[in-house]
């Protein structure tokens, strides 16, 4: 929840710097490991959006894929969470690269 | 929602998508208004993080070395500080940031060890966030060479999402829970550089594994430190203790 009502946050205050009343969609994206559930998410989005420019708003989620190296032969793979074993050599050890971030990555507003 | 126009979007408005794919689940919002599309591109948590980098300015300047103590409700945490500080008291400088829900309680068992405490009730929160340390430290005044302990809300999930501006998060988890604990909460144990095991004192007495516990913990942080502790009866301490003293 707190995080929907920091998206809402974030929101309503880019579009009201851009000079907008009203929010139609959000873009954001979501990497598998950045500890979301999209669905719990969305669901919280509508209700700490309500009474701000988002409210009603669609939430749109790009998934971004979690890739990590393992740290035993350097092997780059798909990392299905955090207990992922690199299917090379069975190591547990694995540098994230990608995967873990959420953002806001833009807003559409309507003009008047 | 438009009101003018009258058209409604759907009560689940969500879709998902991979990238280079077109966005399906929700109709898209056909409409006559002329719409913009505002580039963003900042972190949720980017407020959070901006006040932790902050909060950890702070701490850096006067030395102080913040550590955020996560675990589940009545993982002992409490108890595990009460015994730390009477430890330390008169060797160390201490000052702790309490957080739950609700109830000075903490609290007032900290005080009653003699150092310096805050208590930060987040109501409804189920975490504690960069924002509430800050406001809490303006309401304190922790030495210079000191430790800062800030003992988050019992919980395994949030907490592991916002940085506080803490120099380490250190988890906790009792013999009378489940040792397969990191498999089930991974990002905190991810998110987490020291592991206490404590209450080890009831171990005869439980079915809980530490070596599984360990390994389980170890695949998710192959960096992770562990102590076996018992706050109650001391044993495991010392290890403990020497660990904060070279924190310093």
């Amino acid at each position: 929840m707190s995080l929907a009502i920091n998206i809402v946050e974030l929101v309503s205050e880019k579009a009201q710097a851009a000079g907008g009343q009203k929010v139609t969609s959000v873009e954001l994206e979501a990497g598998t490991l950045s500890g979301v559930m999209v669905e719990a998410l969305a669901f919280c989005f509508d209700a700490a959006a309500r009474n701000t420019p988002a409210e009603g708003a669609r939430l749109v989620v790009r998934e971004i894929e979690a890739r990590g190296a393992c740290l035993g032969c350097g092997h780059v793979f798909v990392l299905e969470s955090l207990l992922a074993q690199c299917p090379q050599c069975g190591e547990y050890a694995v540098e994230i690269l990608q995967g873990r971030d959420l953002k806001v990555v833009s807003l559409t507003i309507d003009e008047e | 929602m438009c009101d003018s126009c009258g058209c409604t979007q759907p009560e689940n408005s969500v879709t998902i998508t991979r990238p280079g794919q077109v966005g399906s689940g929700a109709a898209d919002h056909h409409h006559s208004h002329p719409s913009r599309v505002v580039e963003v591109r900042e972190a949720v948590l980017g407020k959070n993080d901006g006040i932790a980098v902050h909060n950890r300015d702070f701490f850096k300047e006067r030395r102080i070395v913040a550590l955020n103590l996560v675990s589940s409700p009545g993982s002992g945490k409490t108890t595990i500080l009460e015994q730390t500080i009477r430890k330390l008291r008169g060797e160390i400088p201490m000052a702790v940031i309490e957080g739950d829900q609700q109830t000075m309680l903490d609290a007032e068992r900290i005080d009653a060890t003699g150092v310096d405490v805050v208590q930060v009730n987040t109501g409804a929160g189920c975490h504690l966030d960069a924002d509430m340390v800050h406001q809490a430290l303006h309401r304190m005044e922790p030495a210079e060479n000191s430790l800062l302990f800030i003992e988050n809300v019992g919980n395994l999930v949030c907490p592991a999402m916002f940085d506080l501006g803490e120099a380490a998060k250190v988890v906790i988890i009792s013999v009378t829970e489940g040792e397969d604990k990191p498999l089930k909460y991974p990002a905190m144990f991810d998110a987490a550089s020291l592991c206490l095991i404590n209450k080890i004192d009831l171990l005869p007495h439980v079915d809980f594994d530490v070596a599984r516990c360990r390994e389980y913990a170890l695949r998710v942080n192959h960096r992770l430190e562990f102590f076996e502790i018992s706050a109650r009866t001391g044993e495991g301490m010392p290890a403990w203790l020497a660990w904060l003293r070279r924190q310093l």
